[in-house]
């Protein structure tokens, strides 16, 4: 098998740049033009978070003017969330590995694919533009009556880019959904399925679900912003409260869809660099299901204060708490995996753990913020700040690191360079803690957010913040040029450097246009390390069979086999 | 050197909850609790920070230790031993969460009800018919229906005397203090005394109930000392029940986002004893009688130097928001008139 490789390896055609600016219907290369466009994005993002972090250096507004910075602060969170996360989570990692995880060929709608991406290029130029008329400027929830009198003309195209950006998504869960139920090959039951496989399933589930209300909910605050209607308008006997049942019916599940994928590429990453199965499989894989499910149904945990029915609002402190059971499962289950374990302390799976780490601070906070009374003081401060991007950014975007540094070799077939990934991990790691740790006294102290000026007593906390936010400004440095540079330049990868065991890694590096000569066979299960007891592992797991026969017989032999082991 | 297992996962035990109980104790995250409410909210979050801690404890010290005693040596070419999952350890970590969550449901419940007593934090609509501001006009009158015999009670008492204002104080005399919020102003009318006011004047130890309401966009009245916040939202009347039981001056917090000068809507609350109370309603009368209604803001220098400061920026009257709202309107879209009537001194 491995001579298989290295035959393959010299044969491995490397994509010609041309064809990442292309209407490309291959799943790989939309899934790199979706990582390489979100990243950009994310600098752009990044920039205009270093803007507010800069005006926050000091407590009076001396940077920029109020008007811009509500502005920035709005175009932030309105970048990050649905040009970054999302994308390069579902879009990026989930177009490049769901196929070649589950031996697909390529996605089930290739061209809906080509399309969902590519709706993303126009309608971000659209989104930046608007600062030539000033941009959305009511923060990225846009509640009205606020959203419906301010900045009108970028407003509009807010609204214009959310709803394309939300057709955009929910043409990609719907894509991900049937690939994953009906493109898996006929070896792999659910339960044989890699557990980014499952992360993805539980994630098309809530785009299909939820993004057609924030649809609905743009639509109508358009027509109240563009034709007069009253909807939303409480001038006209509208209810601005509806449109926060709406905006949050889609946008609570949003954090699930930006976090669910990331669970997904570390229960993937934990394994392969600890050398030991994941711990608790099946409760790993429903307790996705489970999370896609309550987080629908938690909304208005977002609008504890705004007048909302007593037994309403106990209703979703209770679901919104439950959730802490299977996100704790997650949690423990990636503990007990590392424990023990043999760590190769990569830069990947330093990502890796930082995420697990970074994730519980962002859970216990949110577990607290969800208790009613506690809410009803931190509500719309720094605390739920500090609570957001400890679960966005120490979740998600570590997770997104871990997933570029451990993947890198399979989408570009060159190694990137670990001494700068190390590099760049300790910066961000100290910069994301010392830019959003502080927040959460702030918050209790009674700083309250999207201000561009503040009570001097919080002076000191807020300038360690900007200071924070700087160091991980520059830590994004290392990272590029490396990524950069490697891409370019850096050794050779072999198909399967991390000796993994899922089917990506049976391909070579980077995987061919076809993915697979022949449908692969699942010989051992994606997380069995360990299996051949002390042994060296197997390179591959599946072995090019055409024989039908063959196929089926294979099926069930090695699962007992391993049940044995169990035992 | 050999420890039992056992006796090491107790004595580690034993120091996350004592490192647990000293943090909830000692962290100092909050600001001085100036009410009843507080006090109660407070205690919730001593419970959650000490649960918090043991489990954040837990986790990373896991993480920590698997980091240094759980690298790969050098040239180990091999796997670790393969352990798949263990039934008993994840029904474990599945029921404690879930009954530390279930406990902590009911505690949340139990300490909502108590600051929460009258049952009234939710919201009451006022603009549901069509074209319907009159109905606007009667809740910005005074306060939603049930609240009304409160009202007249409360006007009665304070024709007899103080001793009857006392008694009255415990049980069905809650003072009632309507806001207003506006870009980017809060507005207090006292309706048993109607006086409005720039600053939220309160007298300790007596219950206070807030009608709270927006005249624009939708806002949030918040003071982090009674740990309480509710949104102003324009057409709606929320409300917001407490007892302030410390003497100062707080400051009132916009925490909705409602603009570009909504950091600077800010302004304060002040808890008096009685008397000093008294002598405030008193002295605010005497202006009133002698005045227009606006008048009263006068004495409350700061807030008002504040607001001029941020008129003169948004290139308002100079004099704006002494003279009630009329300027202040002019900036708002001609739909935004009709919501004029909100205006609860009539201006």
């Amino acid at each position: 098998m491995t001579q298989a490789q290295a035959t393959h390896l010299q044969e491995v055609e490397v994509t010609p740049w041309r064809e990442y600016f292309s209407f490309s219907t291959d799943h790989k290369v939309i899934g790199i033009q979706y990582l390489v466009a979100s990243f950009v994005f994310y600098l752009i993002g990044g920039v205009l978070a270093e803007l507010v972090r800069t005006e926050l250096a000091t407590p009076a507004s001396d940077f920029v003017t109020r008007e811009t910075y509500n502005e920035l602060f709005t175009m932030h969170a309105t970048i990050m969330i649905f040009l970054w996360i999302i994308p390069s989570l579902t879009g990026g990692f989930g177009n490049f590995l769901v196929p070649l995880m589950i031996g697909a060929r390529d996605m089930a709608f290739p061209k809906l694919n080509a399309i969902a991406f590519w709706i993303i290029p126009p309608t971000s130029v659209l989104l930046l533009m608007s600062f030539f008329v000033g941009p959305a400027s009511a923060g990225w929830t846009s509640y009205p009556p606020l959203s419906l009198i301010t900045n009108k003309a970028g407003e509009a195209i807010w609204i214009l880019g959310v709803i394309l950006l939300g057709t955009s998504s929910i043409m990609a869960g719907l894509n991900f959904l049937v690939t994953i139920l009906k493109m898996r090959i006929p070896s792999m039951g659910l339960n044989d399925m890699p557990l980014f496989c499952w992360a993805m399933l539980a994630t098309s589930a809530l785009q299909l679900i939820a993004t057609p209300v924030l649809t609905g909910a743009m639509v109508l605050l358009g027509f109240d912003l563009l034709v007069g209607t009253a909807f939303f308008n409480p001038a006209g006997g509208g209810d601005p409260i509806v449109y926060q049942h709406m905006f949050w019916f889609y946008s609570h599940p949003a954090v699930y869809i930006m976090i669910l994928p990331a669970f997904g590429l570390i229960s993937e990453i934990l394994p392969v660099h600890a050398r030991k199965p994941i711990f608790g499989y099946q409760a790993i894989a429903y307790s996705s299901i489970a999370i896609s499910f309550l987080g629908l149904i938690v909304w208005a945990h977002h609008m504890f204060t705004s007048g909302t029915p007593d037994w309403l609002r106990m209703f979703f402190m209770i679901a919104t708490m439950v959730i802490a059971v299977p996100t704790g499962i997650k949690v423990f289950s990636w503990v007990a995996t590392v424990w023990g374990g043999k760590l190769n302390l990569c830069s990947a799976m330093l990502f890796g753990m930082a995420f697990v780490s970074m994730f519980v601070v962002g859970g216990l906070s949110g577990v607290m913020v969800a208790s009613v009374p506690f809410d009803i003081h931190v509500h719309d401060t720094y605390f739920v700040v500090a609570h957001l991007h400890y679960v966005l950014f120490g979740g998600s975007v570590f997770g997104i690191y871990a997933g570029l540094y451990h993947w890198f070799p399979k989408m570009t077939g060159r190694m990137l360079n670990e001494f700068w990934g190390k590099v760049h991990f300790a910066l961000t790691f100290v910069g994301f803690n010392m830019c959003f740790l502080p927040m959460h006294v702030l918050g209790l102290q009674g700083m309250n957010r999207r201000i561009a000026e503040y009570d001097p007593k919080f002076a000191t906390l807020n300038l360690v913040c900007t200071i924070g936010s700087y160091i991980l400004a520059v830590s994004t440095l290392p990272f590029l040029v490396n990524a950069v540079w490697s891409w370019l330049r850096g050794p050779q990868a072999s198909g399967n450097p991390w000796k993994a065991l899922t089917l990506e890694w049976t391909v070579p590096s980077p995987p061919p246009v076809e993915n697979f000569e022949v449908d692969p066979v699942l010989l051992i299960g994606p997380y069995d390390y360990g299996r051949h007891c002390l042994l060296p592992q197997p390179v591959a797991r599946s072995a090019p069979v055409t024989n039908v026969e063959a196929k089926t017989a294979d099926l069930s032999a090695p699962r007992q086999s391993e049940e044995n082991i169990n035992q | 050197m050999n420890v039992p297992t056992s006796i090491l996962t107790l004595i580690i035990g034993i120091v996350i909850t004592l490192a647990s109980g000293w943090v909830s104790q000692n962290n100092g995250l909050m600001p001085t609790a100036a009410a009843a409410e507080a006090v109660e909210i407070d205690r919730l979050f001593t419970a959650m920070i000490a649960i918090a801690t043991g489990l954040f404890l837990l986790v990373q010290g896991a993480l920590l230790y698997s980091l240094f005693a759980f690298r790969r040596r050098d040239g180990d070419e091999t796997d670790a031993t393969p352990v798949h999952g263990n039934v008993s350890l994840e029904i474990v970590w599945t029921a404690i969460p879930a009954m530390l969550v279930l406990w902590l449901g009911i505690y949340s419940f139990d300490v909502y009800q108590s600051i929460d007593s009258a049952g009234t934090m939710g919201s009451t609509h006022m603009a549901h018919q069509h074209g319907g501001m009159e109905t606007v006009v009667a809740a910005g009158e005074g306060t939603p229906a049930p609240s009304d015999p409160v009202l007249l009670a409360t006007q009665g008492n304070r024709a007899d005397g103080p001793l009857a204002q006392a008694i009255a104080t415990e049980v069905i005399d809650p003072l009632i203090v309507n806001v207003d919020g506006l870009q980017y102003a809060w507005l207090f009318t006292y309706p048993d005394t109607g006086i409005v006011s720039g600053e939220l004047h309160l007298p300790i130890n007596r219950s206070v109930t807030l009608n709270i309401t927006a005249r624009d966009v939708i806002h949030a009245f918040w003071v982090p000392e009674f740990r309480l916040k509710q949104d102003a939202v324009p057409g709606q009347v929320n409300h917001l029940n407490f007892q302030p039981t410390k003497e100062g001056t707080y400051p009132v917090i916009c925490a909705e986002l409602c603009g570009a000068y909504h950091g600077a809507m800010k302004t304060r609350s002040i808890v008096h004893s009685q008397t000093d109370y008294q002598a405030w309603v008193d002295s605010q009368l005497v202006a009133h009688n002698s005045s227009t209604t606006a008048v009263a803001q006068r004495s409350d220098p700061s807030p008002v130097s504040v607001l001029e400061q941020h008129a003169t920026a948004m290139g308002l009257p100079d004099h704006w928001p002494d003279h009630g709202h009329e300027h202040s309107l002019s900036t708002l879209p001609p739909d935004w008139l009709e919501a004029s009537s909100l205006d609860p001194s009539g201006s």
